[in-house]
């Protein structure tokens, strides 16, 4: 897209400026060249990307136009209100969340160039190849091995959680490069192609039913080398960047935080619908609780809020690091509340036929599924104990627990 | 006074950061604490028998004008808002500071606020107060809350009214110097100097902020509004107490929680410092996390009562409900992690401890103020 998109009501506020005023000109411009009504889905995605109007405080070029971030209720708003598709944030959520960002501060220009778009619009889904059967919390530990080949790379070893994996084109790996070095310090990021012939995916069953993560299996898989991220021995380092988004990503969604988010949404809209729906259910203790879980929701959308009005001055604080932790808590004692308020219908599940779906949706299904899914809010993404480690150390300054695993070789380390 | 609510105050959301100028104002609140305000001072303060510490709040009320944040200029005051205030509060629950500034300058305040200012009655002790000439106080037992139904226990009889009647666990009465006493015909300004007018100390659970007893006995006092506006001036002092509130004990946490941090970083036991056990750790990164969520939810009151949002009763109402506890929870910590020195009369975690569990008491428990949520936002319990 060249970089002085025709704007042609943008009146006073110019073609460039990306002002509130601006984007409505420029999200006018788009549905005027692109009707929602008669363009088919994808060629209006990719119209809105080459607009730059995907994720605004992207750079030009990327689907974006290096502005506030802010400023996107803007877009969105004005294409919500013509009709427009959207790209469907459930099905995308590793794409969106934790490989764009990392792409972006880490990726070639080639690299940006040939992922962004199709992962904006959907086309091709990315997963995250982190975890391992011997590597969770204490990720940099990870064994998966990544061997020079010629101009690539030879990759093997055996990862696990993988959530869309049997959907992805793409994956973002984490590898090792070099045993010899001290964990964090032999690791290398990549971006893995899923329809190599050497990955292997095999669907892993939650306790919800269905299976929404796998195991995957890397036999000899060819990483050509312009596809690896950051520098060799650098990838703890990109690595970090991904889990940053991951938590934010999280702790962003659904129940307590989101952008420009009203009070009882997410799971405690779905609660307190049922609460004022049947009268009948009601009971004292019950009362006590919701009204508490009501307020501590409160608390975390206003916590959330206040996170963003400090990145919009340019001023991050630390909370960023605990709306995930909230997130999670209130996720898991809402849904435990809504089975219990639920009475018999409290008893009944909806499905457990073995599944593998499409989409990741917290607030989903029925009361059982997201009191079981929300079982995870906890786990996914790094632990609550991790967090709250990260919490204590990074935010508050206290000292690090005594560690024998820092400096030694990663071969060396105890197994 | 909040301002009547408007169409336009409730469509923008709310501010819950701090403008410059109120970071300047706590800048030079927080120097006055350090230099004035040392908890050793504090202690020494509250053991004296003195109400308050007068020169501290004569530096605070009248040399830097804070008494009169919520007055409008033309009135006497700064014509600041409830936003500043706010601020104002933070600093004193960080040094847990023994002034009348809740009771003085924000329950009174507001109360006379809502009196109609063009009656000299009201305009004179009002300007009084703001250029803190005066201290006032609110004759209402301090556990009142917003909504409580009226139960007035004093009497007024006469043509130049003599009130009569008794009014207990009152905030900042010893030592002020006029009093608004609610009657059973309205709201009456009493000279505590004046003939009947007895002020009985109680030994209180906080040391910062004691409770008396007041009692009147046929005690001269002048109308300041009629029972109907009376009634709306005193419950429109209690909501911006109460959501002001919010904001001292922010403060309160947020000084127990900087200091077990300090403190558990560096006392050593088994070879490390405390503050590097796992257990610790976890229970200090989920009071920090409170700590915030109090914070936001502390600023998202003052900005409701500030620009008048319709939304400004659940606002305090959340604040209510979750910064008392938070601020229980950190002094509670703050003890516990201090081992055997933080049970000691000597360090200043005891003051923190007794201000917030008294205020958490204060103008409305948590489960009170949740049960006016119930009623606000249309979640009623099983018989309603
Ligand atoms: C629904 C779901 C989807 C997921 N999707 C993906 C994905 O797409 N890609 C991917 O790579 N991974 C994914 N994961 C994996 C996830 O990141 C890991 O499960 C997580 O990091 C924890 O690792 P672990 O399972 O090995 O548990 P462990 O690390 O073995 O933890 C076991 C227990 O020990 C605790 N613990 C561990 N270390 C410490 C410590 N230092 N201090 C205190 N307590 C500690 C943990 O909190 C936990 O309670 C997913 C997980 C779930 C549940």
């Amino acid at each position: 897209m060249s970089p002085t998109h025709p704007g042609p009501e943008a009146g006073s506020a110019g073609p460039e400026a990306v002002d509130a005023a601006g984007l409505r000109a420029r999200t006018a411009a788009l549905l005027a060249a692109h009707d929602p009504a008669t363009t088919p889905r994808l060629d209006f995605l990719r119209a809105r990307f080459d607009a730059g109007l995907a994720w605004i405080h992207f750079p030009e070029g990327l689907g974006g136009l290096g502005a506030p971030r802010a400023l996107q209720t803007v877009v969105d708003e004005g294409l919500a209100a013509a009709g427009a598709p959207g790209n469907d944030p459930r099905r995308i959520g590793i794409g969106l969340g934790m490989a764009a960002p990392t792409l972006l501060q880490y990726g070639t220009d080639e690299q940006k160039r040939r992922f962004l778009r199709p992962l904006w619009t959907g086309e091709e889904v990315w997963c995250q190849l982190f975890s391992e059967p011997g590597a969770g919390s204490d990720l940099a530990a990870l064994a998966t091995r990544a061997v020079r080949d010629g101009d690539g790379w030879r990759v093997d070893g055996q990862k696990v959680w993988t959530s869309s994996a049997h959907l992805a084109r793409w994956a973002i790996l984490l590898a090792r490069t070099d045993p010899t070095v001290p964990k964090h310090a032999g690791l290398t990021y990549f971006v893995c192609d899923m329809t190599d012939p050497g990955v292997e995916v095999r669907p892993l069953r939650q306790i919800t039913g269905e299976a929404e993560f796998n195991e995957v299996f890397l036999t000899g898989v060819r990483v050509p080398d312009a596809h690896r991220l950051g520098a060799v021995g650098e990838g703890w380092r990109v690595a970090r960047t991904t889990l940053m988004n991951e938590r934010v990503a999280i702790g962003g969604s659904g129940a307590s935080g989101a952008p420009g988010e009203t009070r009882e949404t997410g799971m405690l809209g779905l609660v307190t619908d049922t609460w004022r729906a049947r009268p009948e259910l009601r009971t004292h203790d019950l009362h006590q609780r919701l009204l508490g879980l009501w307020v501590q929701a409160e608390a975390a959308r206003l916590t959330g809020e206040r996170l963003r009005q400090q990145l919009r001055r340019g001023r991050p604080g630390p909370e960023g690091s605990g709306l995930k932790l909230s997130f999670a808590r209130l996720n898991q004692e809402l849904s435990g509340l809504e089975v219990e308020l639920l009475a018999e219908d409290g008893l009944a599940y909806g499905d457990w036929t073995m599944t593998r779906p499409e989409v990741v949706d917290f607030t989903g299904r029925d009361a059982g599924y997201r009191y079981l899914r929300a079982k995870g809010n906890s786990i996914e993404g790094g632990t609550s104990e991790v967090l709250l480690n990260i919490v204590a150390e990074r935010v508050l300054g206290l000292p690090p627990e005594p560690r024998t695993d820092k400096d030694l070789p990663w071969k060396d380390l105890p197994r | 006074m909040t301002p009547p609510p408007s169409a336009a105050s409730s469509a923008t959301a709310p501010d819950l950061l701090y403008s410059e100028a109120e970071e300047d104002l706590r800048a030079a609140v927080r120097s006055l604490l350090t230099h004035r305000g040392a908890p050793a001072t504090v202690l020494a303060e509250a053991e004296n028998g003195r109400p308050y510490d007068a020169e501290l709040w004569r530096s605070l009320a009248s040399g830097m004008g804070t008494a009169g944040l919520l007055v409008p200029d033309k009135l006497g005051g700064q014509g600041a808002t409830a936003r500043e205030a706010a601020v104002v509060l933070e600093e004193l629950g960080r040094s847990v500071a023994p002034v009348p500034y809740l009771t003085g300058a924000v329950l009174a305040v507001t109360a006379l606020l809502g009196c109609d200012t063009a009656e000299d009655a009201v305009a004179a002790p009002l300007a009084a107060l703001a250029e803190g000439r005066r201290v006032g106080a609110l004759a209402v037992p301090l556990t009142t809350w917003p909504g409580a139904r009226p139960t007035e226990t004093v009497r007024a009889a006469g043509r130049r009214p003599l009130l009569s009647g008794e009014v207990t666990a009152v905030a900042g009465a010893a030592g002020s110097d006029l009093l608004l006493v609610p009657a059973d015909t309205g709201l009456y300004a009493v000279d505590t100097e004046a003939e009947g007018v007895r002020i009985t100390p109680v030994t209180s659970l906080d040391l910062t902020r004691p409770v008396a007893r007041v009692t009147l006995a046929e005690a001269p006092g002048s109308l300041l509004a009629g029972p109907g506006r009376a009634r709306a001036a005193v419950d429109a002092a209690l909501l911006t107490g109460a959501g002001l509130l919010a904001s001292e004990q922010l403060g309160v946490a947020e000084w127990c929680l900087e200091e077990t941090v300090r403190y558990t970083g560096e006392r050593r036991q088994f070879g490390r410092p405390v503050g590097s056990f796992q257990a610790l750790k976890h229970r200090l990164a989920a009071l920090w996390l409170e700590v915030a969520s109090a914070r936001a939810v502390a600023r998202n009151a003052a900005d409701a009562l500030a620009t008048g949002s319709v939304d400004r009763a659940v606002a305090v109402a959340v604040a209510q409900s979750y910064c008392g506890e938070v601020a229980v929870r950190a002094a509670q910590e703050c003890v516990q992690l201090h081992g055997g020195i933080g049970m000691t009369w000597e360090h200043p975690a005891h003051l923190y401890l007794k201000r917030a569990k008294s205020a958490e008491l204060a103008l409305g428990t948590p489960g009170r103020h949740r049960a006016t949520l119930a009623r606000l936002v249309d979640l009623p319990g099983p018989q309603d």
